[in-house]
């Protein structure tokens, strides 16, 4: 029997530099960059117990345990990684990274262009998954790691992770996509510009280059944020949550009266506090750009013919976000290109957060595929 | 997890070609498909709807794909499997025309097995006026999956007016096979079979 699950207690980031320069989709390069990243477990002998977690939309390389002295500051994935948790720490070496263009220490709009001395703002390139798959795939290289065992993510890390099968399909044994999506649907996109239209005119903008001005779009990260939470949950679970409960009943206002007004406003000013508004920008475009299958005429199954790995895609059934229908695209494409895959739809009323939940059946399948697959 | 062999794997597994493509209806645990893969080298998925399942199959190393046999098999191309199989779970299905017309669309061959209902002891019992219980037909009739029990009369019946090929057709009773009074002696039934 393996012991109880525990965290893995203080981690430290840590930070690469690659002075090598990067070619993007775009056209564009960055002449150098840096990546936060953070490990747990230990590395075997032969390098083959690696799994990289990839993040979604707000989250960091700061995946699992706590930094010293900060209890509060458990990561983002910290219910899945660990001593005996799915994945288990005391068999895999895992791997958190802030992507580029992030605002958590990775090279990003925040950071100093070399060209101006100034915050890059808005000029800096707008990236995509393949490049952060790229970034990833420098950082790898550094670690010594020639094969992941895994490389797994929730949302648009279930991209990334896709993106490596066929970008590096010799460098991976495993893809985990867990509520992920072959591309973004239309009505996903509208979400997303929204969120950057409330964003982008908010006064406090400046074009992108608030940082000069010491200002932050807040209203409009706020409103970006709570359009994102709406869609991350499910109608019936915010029925269930909130329901039509007002705080201190009907006041003929405009303040928060009712619960879910009081929840999304907390969202939406916490976020606002601590997320940048440019990462913001380009992390929804990524996602909006991601689509395997536009370079072979919307072809899925001919997009991922290059994959090697295994794969387990996993689902929600409430997630109307990347819903299972879309995970059963993937599925099929894999299918039909005779990969291994296992798909799991997972009943869980918590929207697209469930991939951050603890649901039994979910955890419990990714424990065994892991210990099955990387015995 | 050890897996279990249930007594018509290994005529299974004789009707499947050596490296076939299979793709096993109602998996369960994946029991069926690990023989496959130890003793035939046949590689493919299993469907499979239960969460028990499906996390069985898992850690079996089977390749599971959790969906609802009812809704179709939309997921799989034509002709894409050598053998598509449904080992004991046609009699707990509810839409057996269209499933047995899907199987023949992405498989070259379908392989069939269930419980014989024409056994003599389970119209013995009707005769005594009870549902049939049996080792073949564990439930009573109020917790029973099983909606469509049939005989091998009856299934032959099925197969001859939609014009199937029946390739083979083993009945068995104790892992044993029947070939005097089939209907009668056998209590499970598997067919192979295929478009005309």
């Amino acid at each position: 029997m393996s012991k109880a699950p525990r965290s893995v207690g203080i981690v430290e980031a840590q930070r690469a530099v690659f002075d090598e320069p990067l070619a993007l989709s775009s056209g564009a390069t960055l002449p150098q960059f840096e990546l936060m990243y953070e490990t747990y477990g230990r590395l075997n002998a032969d390098r083959s117990n690696a799994i990289l977690v990839c993040h979604a939309l707000n989250a960091s390389h700061h995946v699992a345990g706590v930094y010293a002295g900060r209890p509060d500051s458990e990561g983002w994935w910290d219910n899945m990684i660990g001593p005996g948790k799915p994945v288990d720490t005391e068999r895999f070496f895992v791997i958190g990274v802030n992507n580029i263009g992030s605002c958590f220490g990775s090279t990003g709009p925040m950071s100093v262009n070399p060209a101006t001395g100034q915050p890059w703002g808005s000029d800096f390139p707008i990236v995509t998954v393949e490049d952060w798959v790229d970034g990833q795939a420098r950082l790898a290289d550094r670690l010594g790691i020639e094969r992941f065992a895994a490389v797994m993510g929730g949302s648009l890390g279930g991209m990334q992770a896709l993106a490596w099968a066929t970008r590096y399909p010799d460098r991976i044994a495993n893809a985990l996509a867990i509520a992920a999506a072959p591309n973004l649907s239309a009505q996903n996109i509208a979400f997303n510009e929204v969120a950057r239209a409330a964003i982008m005119t908010d006064p406090d903008f400046h074009e992108g280059h608030f940082y000069a001005q010491g200002v932050k779009p807040v209203r409009g990260l706020r409103v970006a944020r709570m359009i994102g939470h709406i869609t991350y949950i499910s109608d019936e679970q915010m029925g269930e949550k909130f329901g039509r409960q007002l705080r201190e009943g009907i006041k003929y206002s405009f303040d928060p009266e009712f619960e879910i007004e009081s929840y999304l406003r907390y969202q939406g000013e916490k976020f606002s506090e601590y997320f940048d508004a440019n990462t913001y920008l380009r992390i929804t475009k990524a996602l909006d750009y991601f689509d395997p299958a536009r370079a072979t005429g919307g072809d899925l199954a001919k997009a991922l013919a290059p994959a090697k790995a295994r794969f387990l895609v996993i689902s929600f059934t409430t997630d109307w976000r990347f819903s299972p229908a879309r995970a059963r695209e993937i599925v099929k494409a894999l299918v039909d290109n005779r990969r291994d895959v296992s798909y799991a739809e997972i009943a869980a009323p918590f929207g697209h957060d469930a991939f951050l939940l603890d649901t039994p059946q979910y955890h419990a399948i990714v424990r065994s595929y892991l210990e099955r697959a990387v015995a | 997890m050890t897996l279990v062999t249930r007594s018509d794997f290994s005529t299974i597994a004789g009707w499947v070609a050596p490296s076939a493509r299979v793709l096993d209806l109602g998996c369960g645990d994946g029991s069926l498909l690990a023989y496959l893969r130890e003793s035939r080298g046949a590689s493919g998925y299993g469907i499979e709807i239960d969460d028990a399942g499906v996390l069985a199959s898992i850690g079996n190393g089977i390749n599971v794909i959790q969906s609802n046999l009812e809704s179709g098999l939309a997921g799989f191309d034509d002709q894409s499997f050598d053998s598509v199989i449904l080992s004991q779970t046609l009699q707990a299905m509810r839409h057996i025309e269209e499933l047995v017309a899907e199987m023949l669309r992405v498989g070259r061959e379908a392989i069939v097995s269930f419980p014989n209902f024409g056994h003599w002891s389970h119209r013995l019992q009707v005769l005594n006026g009870r549902m049939p219980v049996s080792k073949s037909l564990p439930y009573e009739w109020y917790n029973t999956p099983n909606v469509h029990l049939c005989t091998v009369a009856d299934f032959d019946a099925f197969c001859a007016r939609r014009s199937f090929h029946v390739l083979e057709r083993v009945v068995l009773r104790d892992g044993r096979r029947v070939s005097m009074l089939p209907n009668f002696l056998g209590s499970l039934a598997i067919y192979r079979f295929r478009r005309s």
